[in-house]
């Protein structure tokens, strides 16, 4: 269902200020979603304000400098720190992307800091995404055969079926662009949403698995696939340079193809 | 599922405007505001079929500021829905998908809208 006010006990109030005086020329301000599960509060706004100068180039430096020098209750997940784990996604200055690979200097004004979007929030930046890895479940994410493996081999692929899979296989699962979809915001409860439906389309490309038609089936639904309206927010937002949003007007042509 | 007493954390309220769900949601809105004046080109239509005064009644309220003001954003509505329209074709057809290319296929999409409608508007002017 379409809503455009969040609940009440949601909504967001402006939170504490942690603000320090520092050089003026240096200085940058965070604002941050914050949301303390056990105080019985709503979330709220804490503000924070770091010298750039003694902080790594990257919002994630930011938030861990925050947390190691101003505020140790700041709560949010981080692993690599280098774009690969997928864990420091949030929403960074209105779009979606990891914290890690995005630069302090590359934002103008205020750093505003949310979690993905309209999901379910454990803790400050921490949202639950069990449901998302739930519907990632649901498409079964490896690889079906009914013959049997070759004996002593692996099964083999030609250097152009292995490429067909480039550009799906990379995807981290940050859940970047699911969050960024209004469709998915709405219907996120029967919509698979573009994270999903490219490792479902991954599955679909590869040359080795034979349940291409048990996979169309099952993805053959007006909400799971058919929810995409292509707006095309899930590509503009993948970190990663993926195109999720092609990835679904594939598997769409391919509904199309075996419906002729 | 989602835990009863979690927040749900904010979308649209925090979102920043993009250009690819702004064009989509405009399509949507274009799409319901032409249903709208399909009624009142309907009932032009029917007014001339009715007789002279009803015609002239119809004329004197489509002619007005209101009448014309309306008949813009229509038209706007129109040539923006028919451009988009065809963006989303062209998308189904499975081309025009890479990043860039949607980018270029709304700025795209945006001029054609406003060169359709001055030609529109300038040759409805000047006859």
């Amino acid at each position: 269902m379409v809503e455009f006010s969040l609940p009440y006990a949601s909504r967001v109030r402006t939170g504490k200020s942690h603000c320090t005086p520092v050089s003026t020329e240096t200085a940058k301000k965070f604002q941050i979603y914050r949301y303390d599960p056990d105080s019985n509060g709503t979330p709220r706004l804490d503000a924070y304000e770091i010298d750039t100068k003694s902080c790594g180039p990257m919002v994630l430096d930011a938030l861990l400098k925050i947390k190691n020098e101003i505020d140790s209750t700041l709560t949010f997940r981080r692993s690599c720190r280098e774009g690969i784990c997928g864990s420091c996604a949030m929403n960074v200055d209105g779009t979606n992307t990891l914290a890690c690979l995005k630069p302090i200097a590359e934002i103008r004004g205020d750093v505003k800091i949310y979690p993905l979007p309209h999901l379910p929030v454990i803790k400050d930046l921490v949202p639950d995404l069990s449901w998302q890895y739930s519907q990632i479940e649901s498409i079964e994410p490896w690889l079906q055969c009914d013959t049997s493996s070759p004996p002593f081999a692996e099964r083999l692929q030609s250097p152009e079926e292995r490429a067909r899979l480039d550009g799906l296989w990379e995807c981290i699962l940050c859940f970047c662009c699911q969050t960024s979809c209004p469709s998915y915001w709405w219907n996120g409860d029967r919509y698979l949403g573009p994270a999903v439906l490219l490792q479902a389309y991954r599955w679909l490309s590869d040359s080795r698995d034979e349940n291409t038609g048990k996979r169309l089936d099952m993805l053959e639904d007006p909400f799971r696939l058919y929810r995409c309206h292509t707006i095309m927010n899930c590509t503009i937002a993948c970190p990663k340079g993926l195109n999720p949003g092609k990835a679904v007007g594939r598997i769409k042509q391919m509904m199309f193809k075996r419906s002729e | 599922m989602a835990h009863q007493d979690r927040p749900l954390s904010p979308h649209i309220q925090i979102y920043r405007p993009q250009m690819t769900s702004l064009m989509s949601i405009v399509h949507r809105i274009t799409g319901v505001a032409l249903v709208g004046g399909t009624f009142v080109l309907t009932y032009w239509l029917g007014a001339a079929a009715y007789g002279q005064a009803a015609y002239a009644q119809a004329q004197t309220l489509l002619s007005s500021l209101v009448g014309n003001l309306m008949i813009f954003f229509w038209s706007v509505a129109l040539f923006y829905h028919l451009c988009n329209g065809i963006r989303h074709f062209i998308w189904d057809l499975g081309y025009g998908l890479e990043r860039e290319q949607v980018y270029a296929s709304g700025f795209i999409v945006w001029v054609v809208t406003a060169v359709l409608s001055m030609l529109a508007w300038g040759l409805a002017l000047s006859v």
